[in-house]
């Protein structure tokens, strides 16, 4: 790369920025001042008997103008999609379509008592009942779900219904197999239902091989769970036979839809034997992930396991939306409610604004990941050689020898204007860097993305302490994990104010 | 991370291919190797068993935490504890900082005294890791 | 339709197949099987703009309830949202970024959260609480697996006074476990838990309460904490409404070790029940057992401070099959929102607002009361309770229902034994003119 151009990414990074410093919020304000105006109630006042009550929250106070601008500040400490590439593998950072909110906010829903009568909540009913049929049309399977509040809690619910499935059949299933690629909510969830996990090494290309299922399936296997795209960003082409084969021996199939943004329109889940798979929708179907949530979980399931579906469900008689516990052999009530009905909402909006165009969504975001793949080989070590789906999976082992390491690469990467991709995982890959552009990024601001990765490759050679020291422009530098969890400080000073 | 020629391994312990080392005679302390420590890194927590829990030869005794990983301790012989280092529930940097003398963990009764021996002797060890890395 | 979402011009798409060195989009597919490809457009049929998309959708929502007015909480409640709010939590910086695994990207959401969680903890009288599980059902039912890690027993006890769908949940994520027994406390004559049943489960691992309970009962929190001590088990104590502890004596200061419920009150829309804020919260010496995530403070290299996610080792993308839940994504922006209407309300607010809340339920009461209703329990309430109706109510019920008022939930549906009894609630969003304009409506 010449220097032209690494002035030119210099150029484009906000390395001139005005970083304002915030104290803690009981650090400000004073006692007596309040950001909300309260009136009376106008009714007598009914005294509470002295041995419940109590003295209140020792909480700030604060006016109106010192809340905003403390949240002001701290929102630009933080760096989203909306600021930048944000290309963290396995979490599709996509673009979060403004409509979607505005949808979400309109007074009608947004207002809506949970407990209204049917009657009432028509529209409600029917945006749940229209969102499980189009999740459930997407992936080719005959029913869904909306109550699971996020994709782990997906999980959970596909793995109650299988286990309720066995329970169902009188067969004693013990163990869970899973291939070692998977995300670590997969064990976690299989554990809450009482499986053991027994881990299925990938084969050559990073694919999970018929053989080594036919090995490990037996009787007391309750079946696989597995991601399709896995998280090598490897499309699992076996599936359909392993998943003959899981039928076959009495287990059923849970598809993790973590990496759907890679098929959607493409893969027909039905036909590669899934039994039941669950949605993220704020990676694939746009709704924001709100530093850490609320997502929005749902399953989708083949026609053995609809009985088992959470309830109460959503019908529909042709003229009305109703609510129905008529389904003996439903796990039960998975969330207080009917499950993130604003996080459904914003999808339901971005399914209906792309249409038959979410076919397109998944080729930009396999387009995407396969031209930084190309862009980034022979900088990077690539273990899977391959064309790859929505995400490719790189490591340090080039950088390595210069004593640079995954994570001096990415800290890099944050003074020069990007958003890390996902590092460490998976763990079948040592040192891995999982890049996940998806198909709202630009060919230019992809182009950039790689000559700053490319520009770190250098500096890795020609001058390693420039990353050892990153990130430099950042409000803060390289936080002291070790010293957090040794000596936990999880509260502010509870005595002090 | 150390190379291994960087490793302090000392000759007056035994050790597992764990990476656990136990003294050779009583009393018979536990603790992990320099190897050990240097992959784990910084180690944030520690969790260790109640005395006089009874054990047997690769029974988990308890585990080690750095930020970012969990590791399970197995006992080398069977045995009884009879000691648990609270200083290094206290601050787990003790287990960087000297694994062999203020960084160990247990200390325990061997069922068979005899069994330290079955294991391997500092070059023995030594060789695990050339193999092995 | 040229989509707004997706930035690729032919010529774009042309380059970029080149560089990579195949011909087509559908190339880079070659792996999927042809007997496992979709072979139709699933999906929506056709593309909307916004102006058509809002025209649809606007459309359901004239359908939706929200102009309805309840007079019942159960669990949602609607109370005002101030402008500041929704204006603070919904900028872009907090609401697209993700959990801040790169914490010097991420320090507005850090310090945020680290803040939440001082605020919460400081609501219910405990040491710490987590950034959050989805809603306060799950966070009960989390709040009993983590009891069970901590004392290493199975079975659990649950007052039937608990709200009825949190109780479902609770069974839900227990069902695989066939090794644990689930004990339901009745209620006593004066709307409390009977505690005198607590011996029905051996060894309980925890004893799970709500207050105020489903009936907007204040339970007696101190005694039922001693109780399950003495069985050696934890106390789980829950609530929906956190409004109560503006002017209620907290959970903690009463014994409760783990505390869980539900943050909607905090600021959120009531949004047809979800997404809900779960709020858990604990002691220190139960922190490695609590599931979720956790913020702490630390210093950076250059002696500044800063704040990170911490004791990750509990959680499943580092322990696996024995992390302490599955939870990985929770509600992280309903987290920030709740600690926007913290911080906006302040002590001095928010002791206001309960107490206005709680007067303006007893108003509420009384004219019901003078309407022929009666009381059916004695203990004291919080903005929630319930009335015995007379004859005829059901009809005033109705008849309110086509003017789009909900006054008051049938406990039947929920409690068969309890025909003719109903639930009400108020909050600070329904004023005494309305109230009294509602109570005129009754004529039986």
């Amino acid at each position: 790369m010449s220097e032209s151009s690494g002035k030119k990414i210099a150029d484009q990074v906000g390395a001139s920025g005005l970083a304002l410093n915030e104290k803690l919020l009981w650090e400000r304000g004073r006692p007596g001042r309040s950001g909300m105006s309260i009136p009376d109630a106008g009714v007598p006042e009914t005294p509470l008997p002295a041995e419940i009550a109590g003295n209140g929250p020792n909480w700030p106070d604060l006016s109106e103008l010192e809340v905003v601008r403390h949240y002001t500040r701290l929102s630009t400490w933080n760096f989203g999609v909306d600021t930048g590439v944000y290309p963290l593998g396995s979490c599709t950072m996509k673009y979060n379509p403004k409509i979607n909110e505005k949808m979400a906010s309109l007074p009608g829903f947004a207002g809506a008592h949970p407990l209204l009568p049917d009657d009432a909540c028509q529209g409600a009913l029917r945006v749940l009942h229209e969102m499980e049929r189009l999740l459930a049309d997407i992936v080719g399977l005959a029913a869904a779900s909306l109550q699971p509040a996020a994709g782990a809690h997906g999980e959970l619910c596909g793995m109650l219904m299988i286990a309720a499935h066995h329970r169902h059949a009188g067969a004693k299933k013990t163990k869970i197999l899973m291939p070692d690629t998977a995300h670590g909510t997969n064990p976690a969830t299989a554990a809450m239902c009482g499986y053991r996990e027994v881990k299925v090494p990938i084969g050559v290309g990073g694919k999970l091989e018929l053989a080594a299922v036919r090995e490990l399936m037996d009787a007391e296997t309750a079946g696989i769970m597995v991601t399709n795209p896995n998280t090598l960003g490897v499309f699992e082409s076996e599936l359909a036979d392993i998943s003959a084969l899981i039928h076959e021996r009495g287990g059923l199939v849970y598809a993790d839809g973590a990496n759907l943004n890679a098929i959607m329109g493409r893969v027909d889940m039905g036909k590669m034997g899934v039994d039941v798979v669950h949605f993220n929708l704020h990676k694939s179907m746009s709704t924001p992930h709100g530093g850490g949530g609320p997502g929005s979980g749902p399953v989708a399931v083949g026609e053995a396991l609809v009985p088992y579906l959470p309830g109460p469900r959503i019908q529909f008689d042709g003229e009305r939306y109703f609510l129905s516990d008529a389904q003996p052999l439903s796990i039960g009530r998975l969330h207080g409610f009917h499950g993130q009905f604003g996080t459904a909402l914003r999808a339901y909006s971005y399914i209906l604004s792309l249409g038959p165009e979410i076919r397109t969504a998944s080729g930009l975001a396999v387009l995407n990941a396969n031209y930084i793949r190309a862009k980034l080989k022979g900088h990077y070590d690539l273990p899977y050689d391959q064309s790859c789906m929505h995400e490719c999976v790189f490591t340090d082992a080039k950088q390595k020898k210069f004593k640079v390491a995954t994570l001096d690469i990415v800290k890099r990467l944050i003074d020069l204007g990007f958003h890390p991709p996902t590092v460490y995982f998976p763990l079948v890959v040592s040192g891995a860097l999982m890049i996940e552009p998806t198909e709202t990024e630009a060919k230019e601001d992809l182009d950039a993305f790689a000559d700053a990765m490319i520009r770190i490759a250098r500096e890795a050679e020609e001058n390693p302490d420039i990353l050892h020291a990153a990130p430099t422009r950042t409000k803060v530098g390289r936080l002291d994990e070790t010293l957090a969890a040794r000596k936990p400080v999880l509260t502010g000073d509870m005595t002090r104010d | 991370m150390k190379e291994l020629d960087e490793l302090l391994l000392p000759d007056d312990v035994r050790y597992a291919e764990d990476h656990e080392w136990i003294s050779e005679r009583a009393p018979y302390r536990v603790g992990v190797s320099d190897f050990a420590q240097d992959q784990l890194g910084d180690l944030t927590f520690v969790e260790l068993p109640d005395v006089d829990k009874v054990l047997a030869q690769g029974d988990e005794f308890g585990t080690l935490e750095s930020t970012k990983s969990v590791s399970s301790l197995y006992l080398p012989i069977a045995g009884r504890v009879t000691a648990v280092n609270e200083a290094v529930q206290d601050d787990p940097g003790r287990v960087n900082g000297d694994p062999y003398g203020d960084g160990w963990l247990i200390e325990i009764e061997p069922a068979n005294p005899a069994d330290v021996s079955g294991l391997m002797d500092v070059e023995a060890y030594k060789k695990h890791l050339e193999e092995t890395n | 339709m040229n989509l707004r979402y997706f930035p690729h011009t032919g010529d774009d798409i042309g380059e970029m197949l080149e560089t990579i060195g195949v011909e087509s989009i559908d190339d880079l597919f070659s792996a999927v099987p042809a007997h496992c490809r979709m072979d139709r457009a699933p999906g929506a049929p056709t593309a909307l703009s916004e102006w058509d998309l809002s025209r649809r959708i606007e459309e359901m929502a004239r359908t939706a309830g929200g102009d309805w007015k309840a007079f019942v909480g159960a669990g949602s409640q609607p109370h005002h949202i101030p402008a500041v709010v929704p204006a603070l939590a919904g900028r872009s910086e907090f609401l697209t970024s993700y959990t801040p695994y790169q914490p010097e990207m991420g320090q507005g959401t850090l310090q945020a959260i680290f803040e939440f969680q001082t605020l919460i903890a400081r609501l219910v009288g405990l040491e710490v609480a987590n950034a959050s599980m989805y809603d306060g059902a799950t966070a009960m039912a989390e709040s009993a697996l983590m009891a069970q890690r901590a004392t290493k027993r199975r079975n659990i006890v649950v007052s039937s006074l608990v709200h009825p769908h949190w109780r479902q949940v609770l069974e839900t994520y227990l069902a695989p476990a066939d090794d644990v027994a689930v004990a339901a406390l009745p209620a006593l004559p004066d709307g409390r838990t009977d505690l005198s049943a607590l011996g029905c489960a051996a060894d309980p691992a925890a004893l799970v309460m709500q207050s105020p309970n489903f009936f907007g009962v204040v339970e007696d929190l101190g005694k039922a904490a001693d109780a399950i001590h003495d069985a050696g088990g934890l106390f789980a104590a829950g609530f929906s409404e956190p409004f109560a502890y503006g002017i209620l004596k907290t959970p903690g200061e009463l014994g409760a070790d783990i505390v869980f419920g539900d943050g909607q009150s905090l600021g959120q829309a009531q949004s047809f029940g979800g997404p809900g804020l779960g709020i858990m919260a604990t002691k220190m010496e139960f922190v490695r057992q609590m599931p979720g995530r956790l913020v702490g403070e630390t210093v950076d290299n250059r002696g500044q401070r800063g704040f990170v996610l911490t004791l990750s080792t509990r959680e499943q993308h580092i322990r696996r099959a024995k992390a302490v839940s599955n939870i990985c994504s929770n509600a992280g922006h309903s987290a920030l929102t709740a600690a926007i209407f913290m911080a906006a309300a302040g002590r001095t607010g928010f002791r206001k607002l309960s107490r206005i809340n709680r007067d303006l339920a007893e108003h509420l009461k009384k004219g019901l009361l003078r309407k022929g209703f009666t009381e059916l329990f004695s203990a004291p309430t919080y903005n929630e309770f319930v009335l015995a109706a007379p004859d005829g109510f059901a009809a005033v019920h109705e008849a309110l229902c086509r003017k789009r008022v909900l006054l008051g939930l049938p406990l039947e549906k929920y409690y068969p034994e309890r025909a003719g009894a109903w639930l009400f609630g108020v909050t600070e969003t329904t004023g005494k003119d309305e109230i009294d304009a509602i109570l005129g409506e009754i004529t039986l």
